[in-house]
């Protein structure tokens, strides 16, 4: 496996650095302390083609992968997770399509994405957190459409989105194998959007409640096959995990910058307090995790597209090191800040309650585990 | 939002840029007086970017037609360049070659005329006001004395362009003006004119794979009498930091208030209120 990065693929850091440095970083406070969406941010990125890089060739994108928006991500969430969120949600939302889409779906969904027009990818609900197989929300067949019902919850770029990837059930009976899922286009008949939540971190993002009230949708927009909804659900995650990686890394490089920067000005005993063991003992500390979480991240995302069989856990394993990694760096980056951290002046309290969200979402960590464990003693047993 | 009208749908523009060091970081050699250029970065001019953005915003409202970025300096001028390609020039012309070098701004829009000659069919120039090393603001309205072409300094909107003339806005201490021009015109931009955006991927990936065309004295059918410092009118005799201002006193005072009280005492004190 080649370590280093490819010409074209340091391309986007660049191109995400420069806007997370210019435009992102610069409004970052603003943002979360109104929660107001970041629709101009939204047109930088899609004007610097960045909407391109997860979508193929075919589709107007550019076909470069998932370490292209692993990169992207990271990037851009430096300047704020807030604001990138709208960005890797959209990722989220066009993989049940890129993934199990058919010819026709792609070409009608995909290349308005890769012109950064938003998606969103709504599986949760109020009862169906860790355990999906208890959707709710049913779809059922009338001719050539299916009948929506249900509210799906917490959903990121929800109100924003143009295209929506949801989840239904259309044989209750079944759980998890009577599961399917939909494009549901925004403006969709029956298809409207519930309160705004007001949320610890990532203030900036859109997270709404999808509520389906006798919602008809074209029988065409099916994903996959009736029953498959799990399935198309999972891989998603399998997708989309490098990604929920890649941004705890942005967070945590952001907590070490910031700290790094203060701890270096700040005197205290006569010294500037990087001079201290315990001060320098925290940095290192901090700086190896970053370091060890990113080569995870860039590992599960290469390897998921070279669709290595072990991606699937490798995934799970990038998202619950990375977003612990960048919890535990945010907290040391406000107690290395002492009390100026604990102040909304100062920008690393803010990086803390972002960071918390990357332990929760796109699966609990805990979840991550039940996939890790199961994979490790499947993968080793199978060796035998 | 400019509020342009366009009479045809194809503008050719020409963008006149400059490779300059990056001057936060500059410093004079005190010994030699000449300025330290080692590890120094290279930008594109600032005020370039908003003529640039401009010539493409042009462009883009006309559905049609071609950003080509010129410029004069060294090979590694190219690489200025490079970056307008990046983000959203079509093509590129650098005008490099020794006799060049020493060029004052009377030799220097003087080539960039024959460059512009050369490149032959424009309906717009634009420039930056100035170049934030030379400061002179000079090479601009040049260019368009030597085309014979009219001139709008210090624009600060392109209020119309029909294809046969434009309409701009003018910054002046005062206020502004409204001119109505021609074309082809000459304009040099201020920053109030727009927000530059920022490179993109396949701009990058464009960048990184055009060729940059290269054109020296010859090509441009030119002498040697007017380029370098044969064909400037000006020296430059000594670069010197200005002197350290010695003495005076700092009002330290945080409260605004309170600050201007004191150096409302300070000058009663000294009568000089």
């Amino acid at each position: 496996m080649d370590l280093n990065f490819s010409e074209e693929q340091e391309m986007i850091r660049e191109v995400a650095r420069e806007i997370a440095v210019e435009k992102i970083k610069p409004v970052a406070a603003k943002h979360d302390e109104t929660g107001e969406f970041p629709h101009d941010i939204m047109k930088v990125i899609a004007e610097a083609d960045l909407f391109r890089v997860f979508i193929d060739e075919k589709y107007g994108g550019m076909g470069m992968g998932t370490v292209a928006l692993a990169i992207a991500i990271e990037e851009l969430t430096w300047g704020c997770a807030g604001i990138s969120i709208g960005y890797a949600a959209t990722g989220l939302g066009a993989f049940p399509i890129i993934l199990h889409g058919t010819e026709e779906q792609k070409e009608k969904y995909l290349p308005p994405i890769a012109e950064g027009k938003l998606a969103a990818f709504g599986l949760t609900e109020s009862a169906a957190g860790s355990d999906a197989s208890a959707v709710k929300t049913t779809a059922v067949r009338d001719g050539d459409h299916y009948i929506l019902n249900g509210t799906k919850q917490w959903i990121t770029n929800g109100g924003e989105a143009e295209t929506y990837s949801i989840i239904a059930s259309t044989h209750p009976k079944k759980g998890a194998r009577g599961l399917s899922a939909f494009i549901v286009e925004k403006g969709t008949e029956g298809f409207d959007f519930g309160k705004k939540e007001d949320k610890l971190g990532i203030r900036a993002s859109a997270t709404r409640e999808l509520v389906f009230k006798d919602c008809r949708v074209p029988a065409e927009n099916l994903i996959g096959k009736e029953g498959r909804g799990f399935k198309v659900a999972m891989d998603t995650f399998d997708a989309s995990r490098p990604g929920i990686g890649a941004q705890a890394v942005g967070i945590a490089q952001a907590a070490l910058d910031y700290a790094v920067a203060f701890a270096y000005e700040r005197e205290q005993f006569g010294q500037k307090i990087t001079s201290f063991q315990g001060v320098k003992f925290m940095i290192a500390d901090m700086a190896t995790k970053i370091e060890a979480a990113r080569s995870l991240v860039y590992k599960a995302a290469f390897m998921y597209d070279e669709k290595d069989r072990e991606a699937g856990m490798f995934s799970a394993m990038a998202k619950l090191f990375a977003s612990d990694t960048a919890m535990e760096v945010a907290v040391d980056a406000v107690q290395l800040y002492g009390g100026n951290g604990y102040m909304k002046e100062y920008p690393v309290e803010k990086l803390m309650r972002d960071a918390k969200i990357t332990q929760i979402y796109e699966g609990t960590n805990q979840i991550q585990k039940e996939i890790i464990g199961k994979d490790v003693v499947k993968h080793i047993i199978r060796k035998k | 939002m400019l509020n342009i009208l366009y009479g045809r749908n194809k503008l050719n523009v020409i963008v006149c840029i400059k490779q300059v060091p990056e001057t936060t970081e500059i410093s004079i050699n005190p010994e030699t007086n000449t300025l330290v250029r080692e590890g120094i970065e290279s930008i594109v001019n600032p005020f370039d970017e908003y003529a640039l953005e401009e010539g493409i915003r042009i462009k883009e409202r006309a559905g049609e037609g071609k950003v080509t970025v010129l410029s004069m300096g060294p090979p590694q001028a190219e690489s200025a360049l490079r970056e307008c390609i990046a983000r959203g020039a079509d093509e590129a012309v650098l005008l490099s070659d020794r006799r060049f070098a020493g060029s004052d701004t009377w030799a220097t829009s003087r080539i960039l005329e024959a460059g512009i000659r050369h490149i032959g069919e424009y309906d717009a120039i634009i420039c930056g006001q100035q170049a934030i090393d030379g400061d002179t603001a000079q090479v601009g309205p040049g260019i368009s004395v030597r085309l014979g072409i009219p001139q709008v300094a210090y624009v600060s909107e392109i209020i119309e362009l029909t294809g046969q003339e434009c309409k701009v806005r003018r910054l002046v201490e005062t206020g502004h003006e409204i001119y109505e021009a021609p074309l082809p015109c000459l304009i040099t931009v201020v920053k109030e004119i727009n927000e530059p955006r920022l490179a993109s991927l396949r701009g990058k990936m464009k960048a990184k794979k055009v060729d940059i065309t290269v054109w020296g004295l010859d090509e441009i059918g030119i002498s040697e009498d007017e380029a370098g410092l044969k064909g400037s009118r000006t020296q430059v005799v000594e670069i010197f930091s200005p002197p350290k201002p010695e003495g005076g006193i700092r009002i330290e005072e945080e409260d605004t208030g309170a600050a201007a009280q004191k150096l409302y005492s300070l000058l009663k004190e000294n009568s000089i209120l």
